[in-house]
């Protein structure tokens, strides 16, 4: 049995497996199928500062190996988040990490702030990266100068690990991880989704509510391993990759390419316990191959 | 209810006209307890083009036979590649999920479901169930044409069955709600499940008469437990998830135009 243990920030995680907002609700939506605490840690809901009705149906596309979404962080808001899920999650034995979302930089501060001061959550997932809201979201993570500001504002305000959930719809990611971690970000979690677009043709309208929404599932993998490899290079701090995971493999590779931990996503609707296989499946191959501890195949690449 | 992931091995596979299936299920493990209204994902296959799992309706359940009966029809590629299922194949569920139908608490109530097409599907278990609780359902089953009238021999078990299609091909001619049944009697309490134009009609029919109504929704979805939040119907209360606060709702729930 190889060391799983991984530290990100002043975060100690079990193993190098999360579960990816969004797509693993709090948690207890999948407690019938597996038992929580054999994973590193769930990254619940997006959570913004007011509650939030998201957008309209339809909201969801299947695609080839994937899917689109446009939930648009349906959430009823940071305060219901502590009063009525927080006491149903706290002593679950795994890291449970709050995705804080905004539209401008106060409602970032102030959800993040409340988020800040519950004892059993020891992370934010800052997400700056939502495509499927009007205001703000993407627009902070797309600009080098928008990420800054959030993430600076946000730093000042907790002192538990923040890490930077980055948009892969922009030029170059790693130069927006660099602003993030010069403004003291813990770590950077990557991919969000891509925009993309589904057409009925028959109906001759966009499937979606909102025309465009986020690509998810393996179908966006061999971009999310780009985008982790070349940031994973620019940076210091940890990088957490995900994208398109579906089982031990992929995740080794984005461990290969430089990613410390990974997340899984849509793939949690196909297999809900896939998150406790993936964990299994790193720990089997560390062992066949002479890994001691995970951390050493942290980028652990003949080339490049 | 606790949910569960396993495999089912496949026990009949029949066709039905030219765009249907009736498969029936065997479970491996436990055959949890399940209700009416209640369905399941079905994992197709791991092709990439049928990424996703497919919420089915669960037709019928017999917890002595461990046995479960989908009623599908072919409109696309997974639906398809379900139909071609051969006897001993498994298929991976998620199951039992959603809400059923309420049961009403006294018993000589006259409970009519109508059913539309495959819609029809969750109301012979439901039937069945009502049967076997000492309730006397009566069903009105409307379709297209005779070829979309599904197992209506397997509903007259349990209940009156009448019939209407759209072409006068079987039963009277027209939709459910002109069904003259409708002007002769007036029933308790109604459930309803099809595509969603005769779902409202009866919904309208329900709300015109004062009749308690309850429908089964069919938003696509993604997870189906209630992660993803991409099955939204707006309600009175807002957005809520059909896989698990429904995929039943009374009517008066819903913010339908009636
Ligand atoms: C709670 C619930 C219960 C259901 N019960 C049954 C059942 O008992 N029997 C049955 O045959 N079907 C049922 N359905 C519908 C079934 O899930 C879809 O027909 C199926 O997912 C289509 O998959 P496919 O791969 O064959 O079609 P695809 O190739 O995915 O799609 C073919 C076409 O059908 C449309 N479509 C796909 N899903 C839906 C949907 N849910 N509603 C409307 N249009 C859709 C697509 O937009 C596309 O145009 C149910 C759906 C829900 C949500
Ligand atoms: C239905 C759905 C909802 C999502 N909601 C959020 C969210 O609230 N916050 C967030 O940061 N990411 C959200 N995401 C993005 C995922 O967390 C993840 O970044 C993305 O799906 C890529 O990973 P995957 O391919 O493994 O799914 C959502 C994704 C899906 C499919
Ligand atoms: S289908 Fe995912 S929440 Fe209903």
């Amino acid at each position: 049995m190889a060391n799983l243990n991984i530290d990100i920030g002043k975060l100690h995680l079990k193993n190098p497996v999360l579960t990816a907002s969004g797509t693993f609700g709090y948690g207890t939506e999948y407690a019938d199928f597996m038992d929580l605490s054999r994973i590193g840690g769930v990254i619940v809901k997006g959570t913004t500062l007011h509650p939030r009705e998201g957008n309209d149906y339809p909201r969801m596309a299947e695609t080839p190996s994937g899917m689109l979404n446009a939930v648009g962080l349906q959430n009823k808001g940071v305060d219901f988040f502590i009063s009525d899920i927080y006491p149903q999650i706290r002593d679950v034995d795994t890291n449970i990490i709050v995705n804080v979302s905004g539209s401008t930089i106060e409602d970032y501060v102030a959800c993040a702030e409340k988020i800040g001061e519950l004892e059993k959550i020891p992370a934010i997932e800052l997400n700056i990266s939502c495509p499927n809201v009007k205001q703000g979201g993407m627009a902070f993570g797309t600009t080098c100068a928008g990420a800054s500001e959030v993430v600076k504002a946000v730093r000042k305000a907790v002192r538990k690990t923040l890490i930077v959930k980055l948009s892969p719809n922009v030029t170059d990611i790693a130069e927006i991880a660099k602003a993030v971690e010069a403004e003291g970000a813990d770590s950077v979690s990557l991919i969000n989704t891509l925009m993309g677009m589904a057409i009925n043709i028959e109906m001759r309208r966009p499937v979606l509510s909102t025309v465009t929404g986020g690509l998810s599932g393996p179908c966006v993998k061999p971009v999310a391993l780009r985008m982790v490899y070349q940031t994973s290079r620019a940076v210091k701090i940890p990088v957490i990759g995900l994208g398109g995971i579906s089982g031990w493999q992929d995740a080794v590779e984005f461990i290969l390419a430089g990613a410390t931990a990974i997340q899984i996503g849509t793939y949690n609707f196909i297999d809900p316990t896939v998150s406790r296989k993936v964990g299994e499946g790193i720990n089997a191959y560390l062992d066949r191959n002479g890994f001691r501890s995970v951390g050493e195949l942290v980028g652990a690449m003949e080339r490049g | 209810m606790k949910k569960y992931i396993s495999d089912w091995t496949v026990k009949e596979n029949t066709s039905i006209h030219a765009h249907y299936c009736l498969l029936k299920l065997v479970s491996g493990e436990t055959f949890p307890e399940t209700l009416p209204g209640q369905f399941v994902q079905v994992r197709v296959d791991d092709s990439s083009a049928t990424f996703l799992r497919r919420p089915i309706s669960i037709h019928f359940a017999n917890t002595a036979d461990r046995e479960l009966w989908l009623l599908i029809q072919r409109i696309g590629k997974g639906t398809r590649k379900l139909s071609e299922l051969k006897p001993g194949q498994k298929l991976n569920l998620i199951h039992p999920l959603g809400k059923g139908f309420s049961i009403p608490d006294t018993k000589n109530k006259r409970l009519l479901l109508i059913g539309g097409g495959v819609g029809a599907a969750p109301l012979l278990y439901l039937g069945a169930y009502l049967k076997e609780n000492g309730f006397q359902p009566a069903f009105l089953l409307g379709a297209r044409s005779e070829k979309d009238l599904l197992q209506s021999e397997e509903f007259g078990k349990y209940g009156d069955v009448y019939l209407a299609t759209e072409d006068g091909s079987r039963g009277e001619k027209g939709f459910v709600t002109a069904h003259s049944l409708l002007q002769r009697e007036k029933a308790d309490f109604l459930y309803a499940c099809g595509p969603k134009p005769m779902m409202l009609a009866v919904a309208k029919y329900a709300a015109q008469q004062a009749i308690p109504c309850e429908v089964s929704l069919e938003n696509s979805m993604a997870c189906g437990i209630g992660a993803c939040l991409c099955c939204v119907e707006k309600t009175k209360k807002g957005n809520v998830c059909i896989c698990t606060e429904g995929p039943v709702f009374n009517i008066n729930q819903l913010t339908w135009p009636i």
